[in-house]
This record gives structure tokens, C-alpha cells and sequence, in this order.
């Protein structure tokens, strides 16, 4: 395994210096910083010309000066160094300074849309794979092909104009009427009964039950003027915690021993009650705190399957933490929802926003400064994770889908394993192997491909900054673009392939 | 199995049993066929490329459509389209085309002429992508599969550095340069980096074609290696190359579109889908139909040539049939 490891890491920070000199040469090729200058007749150009040959390094011949720029990026792998020096634009700033910025935006855009993408494309997939041929997964396979074959730009332009527009309209005076209800209610009516399907009576039974929920949680919530003023309360966090403690035990251990479900009740129990208890903490806590208390959660939950999980210690620790998330993040979302009336006023009442990452000049603690950004998220989010989506879907279905029609799988239900043991523990774990692989390319293929939502969204990132300094021919920037994408290129892809062949022994010995 | 024209055909055949001796591609011409999507989709493609490319016309010869797509005309009622189909006993205005069926611009030229010249474009640009990307893709894949060694090292080498770099910005670095020559250049730009994810399954086809028996007993008696690659190996993955290819149009499409939007692509005189939609961008709340015709038209054919691509795939390879025999 080790020299497996090695033998990955030479070859790719070979792959990486190769591929930023190609880079770095048809940048160079793409374009002459100086042609602006060149037209320019007002006295005093030739130094200015000087000035930005001299600062750009533009007399040494292209081979060189890639050396000279690869000897002084080099010192940006010392940790903690001051010396990290990526040149200058043609502004004359710092390219690190504005990569810094540049990264952590596209991080904080990309962290969001990864795992929402991987997270619903691995459940719509499962899904699709255990009702394979019904309608639902006919639906699924149009929609997918719809998503992929959409042009990003042209779907994101319409986003800004409709949805936006639209919404903000709507929640001047957020009411549902009679018929929207009931359309809504339909929709999600067919999901939940082709989802769950079954025999024809079931059909018709988790159709009602789904409508009826839907259309009435709309009705209620619209008339009680929910949309409004939108929030949670400690009742919702703490019935929240109660399903997800039942549906995460009916999905991880089943019911049939009760030491997982008294684990994770207990945790939900914890959590509501910490929620209560740390209302102080919670009304204005710092980031760190923030990290502080999941981290804490975590460990509760941790510490209470393993008091009660009994001889299912390990599904009861699994469970209760996945509880103690799952809480975590509604409470997260409640306290986000109080600053809803502060943030409303303060733009406005136009609180999905098109335009950059955060409001100018608008400060409302950490809970409004969140829903701040998280406002500012939901657009370009949305426009990212449709293709990924679609494509977590696809191969999902189709690995589960493989993996379903396998000797041990067959073996599984032969021995008289419960349905949900054999696709959770058996068919679902192998079928997430080759998802790994596609995880690690999304998430390289992200950090380069948010090129297009970023220039749409005005998002000041990384693909922000590549197409000004395109458009400008600012080669510094350019290139940093290129080393940010081709190191995280490399490096998830080697991530993919250690995971692949710790998650299957066969690759390794190959 | 039976043939027609042997002695126990007739008694098989009035038990129903017949069985038709087909060669390979004639079962998956008739698993193609069968693909119900897959053949709308070429209907509706093959349509979109006649209109698009009968309407403006190629080069010198003229098309049948009245209006030019560079002749700056006068603004007609806002320039909102004439296009109407609901017909009068419906209550609507009829079916018919009118002077400007998708509308016109601000300067007056007939939508329906740019919105078709920028199909044409867009679409030969595809093609172009598709071939060429297809060509290099087989090529180095083959040499990389089939020599193994240095050859296969460097080669892949050099595959794994152009997949390092994101597909979009490392085009648009030279696209912004090329794009004043005109599509094809453009289209042979794209095309040098959007060839390796097809070498690398060329390469794994060939890895494993090549050791089997058939390819021993060629090599056994002297044939030479360009022979054993193009007679022997090559229609083997024959079918991986054809559904691939196929794809690449449709992605080509999406990408050139992208490009173009962001300005790095097909530059004036002439149009592509992806630069009207920038171009009329901001005329978007006072004119939508600028925005909405390209739009259409894109997803129009990457949907279907995805549906082509894929009624391939089923065809090619009936192991993973995703349409219920």
C-alpha cells in the first residue's frame, strides 16, 4: 500500500509540473499584456511600458520565465512562510492576496452545492435503482438527460430573472392559494407514491397521505402567515429530532432490537433539551463556537450509543450521531431563520439575491451575516448542482443496479437477511465504491467548472478571476487559476484511487 | 439455429419458432430502431438540421428564408415575434409564419435568420469537434493499448496532464486567441483537448483485446501491426468509439455555447447560439424572445443527440439495457 501511495505521489507532481508549463506557455501565447499600452500615444507610455515589462518579467523568454515563476510559487508549499509569491497583475496587486480571497469563495460555493449534489443525486439514485422500470425512474432518466444536455448559462441568466424576481415578489406577500396548494400537493403526491410504491392499494394510500400533508402544510403554514415571518421553534427541532431518531434506526439497524432506538430517542431527547439549555450561547455565538458545538453533539451522541447501545454498540453509535447531525442542522437553520425580519428590512424585502456573495454594509450578527450568505447561495447553488445531480443519479442507479444482480447479494437474501439489511450493509456500500471516483473528479471539476455560475452570479471566485484576467490578458491570475485547479485535480485524484484501492483489495493487487 | 431455406425451417415456422440468422450489425440496427427515443430524437435532429441549414443557406448558395442575418432592416411592433400556432378555432391568430416569426433584434435583423445561422454554426462546429476529437482519441488510444512500454507511458502521460487542466478555461486560453479565424479553427482548438477521455477507453479496450486468442493466431502469421489494429481490433470496439463520438457532439455543442458566452469563442462578424445569448443578455426584460429562441434551440440539440448517444449505447452493448425487452 505504501509504495502503491509513493508511486501515486511522484507520478502526479510530475502530471502537475508538466501540465503548469503547458498552462503557463499557451497563457503566455494567449495574448500581449502590453498591446493595451502599445496604442496608447500620451506622454510617458515608454515607462509605463518599461514599468510593466519589468513587473511582469516580460523580457525573459517564456521557458524561463516559467522556472523563475514555478522557483518562486515553490515557497507557497512552506507552511506558514511569508515569502509565497505568485507575481503581480497588471494592476500591480499581489496575485496571492487576490487568490486568497478568490479561493475561499469558490470553496464556500462549492462545499454547499458538493454535498447537496452527492447527498440527494446518491438517494434519487438508490431510489431509481429499487424501482427500476417504474414511472418514477422513467421521470428521473428524462430529467436527467434534460439537466445534462442544459446550457449552464442560459439555465442560471433565467434563474436570475425568474426565479429571483419571482420569489421576491411572492414573499412581499407570501400566501399559497387554493390551487397551488393542490398542485404542489399532486406533485409531490405521484413522488412519495411511485417512490414507495407496492400493489395498488398502497399506491392510492401513500398518494392521499402525501397530498393531503402537502397541500395541507402549505395551506396551514400560508394562512398562519408562516412564509412571512419563517422560523422553526424548539416543538419543530424536537420533532424533527424524534423522526429522524425513528427513520435513522429503521434505516441503519431496524426495529427488532431496541438498543439502537433507545440510543438515538435519547440523543434527540439530549438535543432538544441542549437547545433549550443553551438558548444564551446560541442567540449570538462566534464561528468557532459554532464548529465547537457540533463537534460537541457529535461527541454526546458518540458517548450515548455506546452507554446504551448494548451489543449493537456500533449501529447505536452510527445512529445517534447521524441523529445529533441531523439536529445540529435544524437548530442551525432555526437560528439562521430568527434574523429572517432584521435581514427582510434590511434589503428591502428582496432577499434572494443575483449579485456577488454578501450584502455591502450589512452586519447582523452571526445568524444574519449567515442567512446573508446563504441567501446569496441559493441561486448559484442551484444552477451548480443540477449536472451533478443528474450524473451522482446515474451512476448510482446504475452501480446499485449492478450491484444488485451480484452472487453475494443473491447469497444476502438467501439466508434469510431482511430487504433492508442486504441493500444497506450488502448491495448499497459496494455500490458506492465506484461513486468515490466520480466524488473526487465533481469536486476537481467544481472548483474549475463554477466558471461560468461565478461569471453569471458576479461570484468573486477563482472563475471569477480567471475570465477578468482572460479578458484583461493578465497572465499572473490566469495562471494561479491553473495551479489552484490543477493541484486539486491531482491531488482528489489520487484521493480517488487510494480510496479505491482501500475500498477494493482486487485494484491493489493488480 | 434455423435459417430460412433449410428443410426444418417450415415446421419450425408454423410452430412460430423461427429463428432469423442475423449478423451483428443487423441486430443493433434493430436494437437502435427500437430505441423509441433514440428515433424521435433523430427525426426531430435530422429536421433541426435541414431547417437551420436550408433556411440561411452554405456559403455562396442561398437559402429560402427571405431575410439575411447581418441586413439591419426596420423595427417592426417592437420587434416581438410574428410566429403564431395556435390555429383561429382555438381563438387564436392562426397558423402562420408572418415577416419575422422569432422577432428581430434592436437594430432591426430578422431573428429567425441569426438564430438559424448560429444553429448552423454551432452545430458544424460540433461536428467538426466530434470528428477530429474522435480521430485523436482513437489514435492515441490505439498506439497506447496496443505497443504498451514507452509509447503507452508517454502517451498517457500526456493525457493525464491535459485532463489536469479544466476542459472550459484551458480552451478559452487559446480559443480567445483562435476565435478571430473563424469557426473552424475554433472547433479544431476545442477539439485538441477534448479527446482523452476517449483514449483512455480505447487504450483499456485494446489492453484487453490484445492478448486474445484471435489476435495471437494474426500476429502467429505475420501480420503486421497496423493491419492487426485496423482489421482486427478496431471493429471490435467499434461501439464504444460510435456511442463516444455521438456524445461528443453533444458536449461539444454545450461547451462552444459556454465559450462563446463568455466571449472567448465565435467573435462578429459571426454568430453562434452561445454568443446571442450574450449578446441580447441584457435586452433580456424588454425583449425576451432574443433570449429564449438560442436557448431553445441548444437544448434542442444536445438533448437529442444525448438521446441518439444513448439509443447507441443500448444497441451496442444490450448488457445494460436500460428499456425493458
Amino acid at each position: 500500500m505504501l509504495a502503491f501511495i509513493v508511486r501515486r505521489l511522484v507520478v502526479s507532481a510530475g502530471v502537475l509540473l508538466a501540465g503548469t508549463f503547458l498552462a503557463y506557455c499557451l497563457v503566455a501565447l494567449s495574448g500581449d499584456p502590453l498591446a493595451r499600452l502599445r496604442q496608447d500615444n500620451t506622454p510617458g507610455v515608454e515607462d509605463r511600458i518599461a514599468e510593466m515589462t519589468d513587473r511582469l518579467n516580460l523580457d525573459t523568454p517564456v521557458p524561463l520565465r516559467y522556472l523563475q515563476w514555478l522557483g518562486s510559487a515553490s515557497k507557497c508549499l512552506v507552511p506558514f512562510a511569508a515569502e509565497c509569491d505568485l507575481g503581480q497583475s497588471v494592476r500591480g496587486q499581489d496575485v496571492t492576496f487576490l487568490l486568497g480571497n478568490a479561493v475561499s469563495s469558490t470553496l464556500q460555493l462549492i462545499t454547499v452545492a458538493t454535498f447537496t449534489a452527492m447527498i440527494v443525486g446518491v438517494i434519487v439514485g438508490i431510489v431509481t435503482a429499487l424501482r427500476q422500470y417504474s414511472r418514477l425512474d422513467y421521470a428521473t432518466t428524462l430529467a436527467s438527460f434534460f439537466f445534462v444536455s442544459l446550457p449552464l448559462f442560459w439555465f442560471a441568466v433565467l434563474l436570475k430573472q425568474y426565479v429571483a424576481i419571482d420569489l421576491n415578489d411572492w414573499l412581499a406577500d407570501p400566501t399559497v392559494s387554493l390551487p397551488a396548494a393542490a398542485i404542489v400537493g399532486v406533485i409531490s403526491g405521484l413522488i412519495w407514491a411511485s417512490a414507495i410504491g407496492g400493489d395498488r392499494r398502497r399506491v392510492w394510500i401513500s398518494f392521499g397521505i402525501a397530498f393531503a400533508a402537502t397541500a395541507g402544510a402549505l395551506l396551514i403554514l400560508s394562512a398562519s402567515g408562516w412564509f412571512a415571518s419563517p422560523g422553526l421553534g424548539p416543538v419543530v427541532v424536537t420533532v424533527v429530532g424524534g423522526a429522524a431518531a425513528l427513520g435513522l434506526t429503521a434505516l441503519l439497524a431496524g426495529f427488532r432490537y431496541r438498543h439502537v432506538l433507545y440510543a438515538a430517542l435519547a440523543t434527540a431527547a439530549v438535543g432538544a433539551i441542549l437547545n433549550l439549555a443553551l438558548d444564551q450561547v446560541l442567540s449570538d455565538p462566534s464561528y468557532l463556537t459554532l464548529i465547537g458545538l457540533l463537534l460537541l453533539a457529535v461527541a454526546i451522541a458518540g458517548g450515548v450509543g455506546y452507554a446504551l447501545g448494548g451489543l449493537q454498540r456500533k449501529q447505536a453509535i452510527q445512529t445517534s450521531i447521524g441523529v445529533a447531525v441531523i439536529m445540529s442542522v435544524t437548530i442551525f437553520i432555526d437560528r439562521m431563520l430568527s434574523a429572517w425580519g432584521n435581514y427582510f428590512d434590511a434589503v428591502d424585502g428582496r432577499v434572494v439575491a443575483t449579485f456577488g456573495s454578501r450584502t455591502p454594509n450589512y452586519d447582523g450578527g452571526t445568524w444574519g451575516n449567515l442567512l446573508d450568505t446563504a441567501t446569496h447561495l441559493l441561486l448559484p447553488t442551484i444552477a451548480l448542482i443540477l449536472v451533478s445531480v443528474a450524473t451522482y443519479s446515474r451512476y448510482t442507479r446504475a452501480s446499485m443496479l449492478e450491484v444488485m444482480n451480484q452472487d453475494y447479494v443473491r447469497t444476502a437474501r438467501s439466508k434469510g437477511l431482511t430487504e433492508r439489511t442486504v441493500i444497506v450493509r450488502h448491495a448499497f456500500r459496494n455500490g458506492l465504491i465506484p461513486i468515490t471516483t466520480l466524488m473526487a473528479f465533481d469536486v476537481a471539476g467544481l472548483m474549475g467548472g463554477a466558471v461560468i455560475t461565478e461569471t453569471v452570479f458576479a461570484w468573486q471566485g477563482m472563475g471569477f478571476m480567471f475570465v477578468t484576467a482572460l479578458r484583461d490578458v493578465d497572465p499572473n491570475p490566469a495562471m494561479a487559476f491553473f495551479l489552484v485547479t490543477g493541484l486539486a485535480a491531482v491531488v482528489f485524484n489520487m484521493l480517488a484511487d487510494i480510496a479505491y484501492a482501500y475500498l477494493d483489495p482486487r485494484i491493489r493487487l493488480s | 439455429m434455423i435459417t430460412p431455406g433449410d428443410p426444418a425451417a417450415p415446421a419450425a415456422d408454423a410452430q412460430g419458432m423461427t429463428v432469423v440468422a442475423r449478423t451483428q450489425a443487423q441486430l443493433v440496427r434493430r436494437r437502435f430502431f427500437r430505441h423509441r427515443a433514440a428515433m424521435i430524437s433523430l427525426v426531430v435532429f435530422a429536421l433541426l438540421l435541414i431547417l437551420s441549414f436550408s433556411a440561411t443557406g452554405i456559403g455562396p448558395i442561398p437559402g429560402w428564408w427571405k431575410h439575411d442575418y447581418t441586413t439591419v432592416g426596420s423595427v417592426v411592433e417592437g420587434g416581438s415575434p410574428t410566429l403564431s400556432v395556435v390555429p383561429t378555432f382555438l381563438g387564436g391568430d392562426g397558423m402562420h409564419l408572418g415577416d419575422h416569426p422569432f422577432g428581430q433584434d434592436n437594430k432591426g435583423i430578422d431573428y429567425f435568420a441569426l438564430t438559424m445561422r448560429g444553429t448552423q454554426v454551432s452545430i458544424m462546429i460540433a461536428f467538426i469537434v466530434g470528428a477530429l476529437g474522435t480521430l485523436l482519441g482513437v489514435l492515441i488510444g490505439a498506439a497506447a493499448g496496443f505497443f504498451r512500454g514507452w509509447t503507452e507511458t508517454i502517451l498517457m502521460r500526456f493525457t493525464d496532464i491535459i485532463i489536469v487542466m479544466p476542459l472550459l478555461a484551458i480552451v478559452s486560453v487559446l480559443a480567445n486567441r483562435v476565435g478571430n479565424a473563424g469557426p473552424f479553427w475554433l472547433a479544431v482548438v476545442i477539439a485538441l483537448f477534448t479527446w482523452t477521455g476517449l483514449a483512455r477507453i480505447v487504450r483499456g479496450e485494446f489492453l484487453s483485446l490484445r492478448e486474445k486468442e484471435f489476435i495471437e493466431a494474426a500476429r502467429a502469421v505475420g501480420t503486421p501491426a497496423w493491419r492487426i489494429i485496423r482489421k482486427h481490433i478496431l471493429p471490435n470496439t467499434i461501439g464504444v468509439i460510435v456511442v463516444s463520438a455521438t456524445l461528443s457532439i453533444a458536449g461539444a455543442v454545450l461547451l462552444e455555447t459556454a465559450l462563446s458566452f463568455l466571449g472567448f469563442g465565435v467573435k462578429p462578424p459571426d454568430t453562434s447560439l452561445g454568443r446571442l445569448i450574450s449578446d441580447y443578455q441584457s435586452a433580456f426584460a424588454s425583449r425576451p424572445w432574443l433570449f429564449f429562441w438560442p436557448g431553445l434551440f441548444i437544448v434542442l440539440i444536445a438533448l437529442t443527440v444525448n438521446f441518439i448517444g444513448d439509443g447507441l449505447r443500448d444497441a451496442f452493448d444490450p448488457r445494460q439495457n436500460k428499456v425493458r425487452s
